[in-house]
C-alpha cells in the first residue's frame, strides 16, 4: 500500500491518460462520394500558425494576412509593388538582366533556366522607381522563391545601379528583404556582391539621403550582413525571421534548441536591431509617412 | 607537382602555419595591443593595436587563430561576435583619425554562428564594417594569411589591395557548409572545395584580389620568417604607393574595385 498521497494520485492521472487512445475509438464514417461537400481546390487556405480555415478571396484582399492571427502568407514580387506602391507608378529598371554564371559551376543553368521559367522572373530581385502616397522613391522587393531569395552578381548589381541612380536623383530608397542568404552556385562573387551594395549604400548615404529597409520572412545571411541592416530606418514584418546565421546551423554548431521567438522580427527589435514592426496593412501608409517626414530637409 | 583545392584547404587549416600574432611580431615593431569595442567586451578572436612598420606607424588588425587547443578556446577558434567587428572598426575610426594606414590579416572559419552572437547583431556587425571601411579616408591593405571564410572575412576586407598568401583560401563559406547545402551532404567537401574557386590562383584569375604573397617551400608552416618578410616585402611596395595618392583618388578607386566586381 502506498502512502504517499501525491505518488498515488500521480498513478491515478497517468492511467487515465494512458487509457485513452485504447478506449477511446473514433467511428469512420463513409461517406458516399456525392454526398461529400463539393469544395474546390484552392478556395479556402489553411493558416500554417493557427490553424484557421480563411477563405482565400478574402486572404487576397487582406495583404495575404491571417485574419485571426495575423500570420504573413507569401507576397509575390509584384504583389508587393502593388501593395505599397501608388496605382500605375512604378517603372521597373534592369528587368531583363540576368547571371553570365561567373564561376561556370555544373547544373547551375539547367536550375537557373527552370527557375526562370517557374518564377517568369530572370533573377531574385525587382528596382524601379515609383511613388508612395505621391512621394518619388527608388523601390527593391526581392523575391524569396528565386533561389531562395539569393543574392548574385545580379542582385548585387541590380541594387548597386539603383542606388547609385538615387544618389544621382537625390531620392530615398526603400528594400524589401527576403533572402536566405548567399548563391552558392556563385561562390565568391556573391560574397562580394556584400561589399559592393554596402558601398553604393555608403555613398548614398553619404549624400545625406534616406534608406529604408523592410525585412520580410526570412532575411538571413549576406543579406542581413549587408544591406538589410543598413537602413536608416530599419522596419520588419511580424513574425518575420532575421538573422545572420540560419536556426538550423546555430543549433548544429551549440548543441541545443533555439528558445521559442528566437530570430523573430519582436526578438531583433528587443535587442535593439530593428526601429518598428509594422504589420502589411500598414506598410504603405507608414513609408509614405516617412517620406514625407523626409521630404523637406528640417532647417 | 600540382596542390589540389582541397589540399589547399587542409594547408591552410594546419596547425602549425603562422598565425596573426606570428605575423605581427616578425613584421612589425612595437606593437601595443589595444582592447574592447566600447560597448560590450574583448573579442580574443580578433586582435588589433598600433605599431610601427620601419618609421611609419599603423593599426594593425589580426583574425587570430590558437596555437593549441587551450588557446584556441580562448579565442573561439577564430570566429569573432559582434564585439570583434565592433573593436575591428573602433580601432580603424582612431586610425583614420591620426591618418595611421590599416592593414588586416584575415584567418577565419567564419563569424560565429551563436545566440550570444546573434543577440548582439551579428549581421549588422558586419554590415557596418562593410560599408564604413568604403569610406574610411586612409589606406587600407588587407591579407587573407589562411582561412577566408565568408562575410565574416570580408569584414576586415574592403580594402585599397587585398592580397593572399600562395595556400591561403577564401570563400563564400567551408567547403563542408557548402557540400552540406548544395549536395545534402557535408562528406562532398572534396568536390566542394574544387567547384567553389576558392584557391588563391583562382581569385587572382577573377580579378577577385590584387597579388600572391608567394610561401616557402612546402608552405608558410616550414618556415616562419620568410613568409612574414615576404609579406613585409608587399607592404613596403604597397603602402608607398598608396599613402602617396589623394584620398579622393584612394577612395573612388576603393569604391572602384568593389563596383567592377
Amino acid at each position: 500500500m502506498n502512502m504517499n498521497p501525491f505518488k498515488s494520485k500521480k498513478y491515478a492521472i497517468s492511467k487515465i491518460y494512458r487509457a485513452r487512445p485504447q478506449e477511446i475509438v473514433r467511428p469512420i464514417r463513409d461517406i458516399p462520394e456525392d454526398e461529400k461537400p463539393n469544395v474546390p481546390q484552392g478556395i479556402m487556405t489553411k493558416c500554417p500558425s493557427c490553424g484557421n480555415m480563411i477563405y482565400t478571396k478574402s486572404l487576397c484582399t487582406n495583404y495575404n494576412q491571417c485574419n485571426e492571427c495575423g500570420y504573413n502568407f507569401k507576397l509575390s514580387t509584384y504583389e508587393r509593388i502593388a501593395i505599397i506602391t501608388d496605382k500605375g507608378e512604378f517603372e521597373e529598371f534592369d528587368k531583363s538582366l540576368s547571371t553570365e554564371d561567373p564561376l561556370s559551376f555544373p547544373g547551375y543553368r539547367d536550375k537557373l533556366e527552370n527557375t526562370k521559367s517557374k518564377t517568369g522572373m530572370q533573377d531574385g530581385v525587382v528596382t524601379g522607381k515609383g511613388k508612395i502616397d505621391g512621394c518619388p522613391v527608388m523601390l527593391a522587393v526581392m523575391e524569396p522563391a528565386f533561389f531562395m531569395g539569393s543574392m548574385g552578381t545580379v542582385i548585387g548589381e541590380k541594387l548597386t545601379r539603383l542606388f547609385e541612380q538615387a544618389t544621382k536623383e537625390g531620392l530615398p530608397v526603400i528594400v524589401f528583404t527576403a533572402s536566405g542568404g548567399a548563391r552558392m552556385q556563385e561562390g565568391i562573387f556573391s560574397l562580394m556582391q556584400m561589399a559592393k551594395v554596402s558601398a553604393a549604400i555608403a555613398k548614398h548615404s553619404q549624400a545625406g539621403l534616406l534608406y529604408v529597409t523592410v525585412l520580410t520572412d526570412p532575411t538571413t545571411g549576406g543579406v542581413t550582413a549587408s544591406f538589410a541592416m543598413l537602413g536608416d530606418i530599419i522596419l520588419a514584418e511580424p513574425g518575420a525571421l532575421i538573422g545572420f546565421a540560419g536556426p538550423r546551423v546555430i543549433e548544429q554548431t551549440i548543441g541545443q534548441k533555439l528558445p521559442e521567438g528566437f530570430q523573430r522580427s519582436e526578438f531583433l527589435m528587443e535587442h535593439g536591431f530593428v526601429d518598428h514592426i509594422v504589420s502589411r496593412d500598414q506598410l504603405k501608409s507608414t513609408l509614405g509617412m516617412i517620406l514625407k517626414l523626409h521630404a523637406n530637409t528640417g532647417i | 607537382m600540382e596542390i589540389t583545392p582541397w589540399e589547399k584547404v587542409k594547408l591552410a587549416r594546419m596547425s602549425l602555419r603562422p598565425t596573426g600574432l606570428d605575423y605581427i611580431d616578425r613584421i612589425f615593431d612595437n606593437f601595443l595591443e589595444l582592447h574592447g569595442d566600447r560597448y560590450y567586451g574583448d573579442d580574443h578572436a580578433i586582435v588589433g593595436g598600433i605599431a610601427s612598420f620601419g618609421d611609419l606607424p599603423v593599426t594593425v588588425i589580426a583574425q587570430q587563430k590558437g596555437r593549441n587547443t587551450k588557446e584556441n578556446i580562448m579565442r573561439n577558434f577564430s570566429m569573432p561576435h559582434p564585439e570583434g567587428y565592433r573593436k575591428a572598426l573602433r580601432l580603424m575610426k582612431q586610425a583614420e583619425k591620426f591618418h595611421r594606414p590599416i592593414i588586416c590579416l584575415i584567418d577565419t572559419p567564419g563569424a560565429f554562428c551563436g545566440i550570444g552572437a546573434e543577440e548582439r547583431g551579428q549581421g549588422e556587425a558586419i554590415a557596418t564594417n562593410l560599408s564604413e571601411m568604403m569610406l574610411l579616408k586612409t589606406p587600407i591593405i588587407s591579407v587573407v594569411i589562411s582561412e577566408g571564410g565568408s562575410g565574416g572575412a570580408l569584414a576586415l576586407g574592403v580594402a585599397d589591395r587585398v592580397y593572399m598568401l600562395e595556400h591561403a583560401i577564401y570563400a563564400i563559406l567551408s567547403p563542408e557548409g557548402f557540400a552540406s547545402i548544395l549536395y545534402k551532404d557535408s562528406s562532398k567537401a572534396e568536390r566542394a572545395a574544387k567547384e567553389m574557386k576558392l584557391t588563391a590562383q583562382d581569385l587572382q584569375e577573377y580579378g577577385i584580389i590584387d597579388g600572391i604573397i608567394e610561401e616557402p617551400q612546402g608552405g608558410a608552416h616550414n618556415d616562419h620568417d620568410q613568409a612574414a618578410s615576404n609579406i613585409k616585402a608587399m607592404l613596403e611596395k604597397e603602402l608607398k604607393e598608396l599613402i602617396n595618392l589623394p584620398i579622393e583618388t584612394l577612395l573612388e578607386q576603393r569604391y572602384q574595385k568593389f563596383r567592377g566586381i
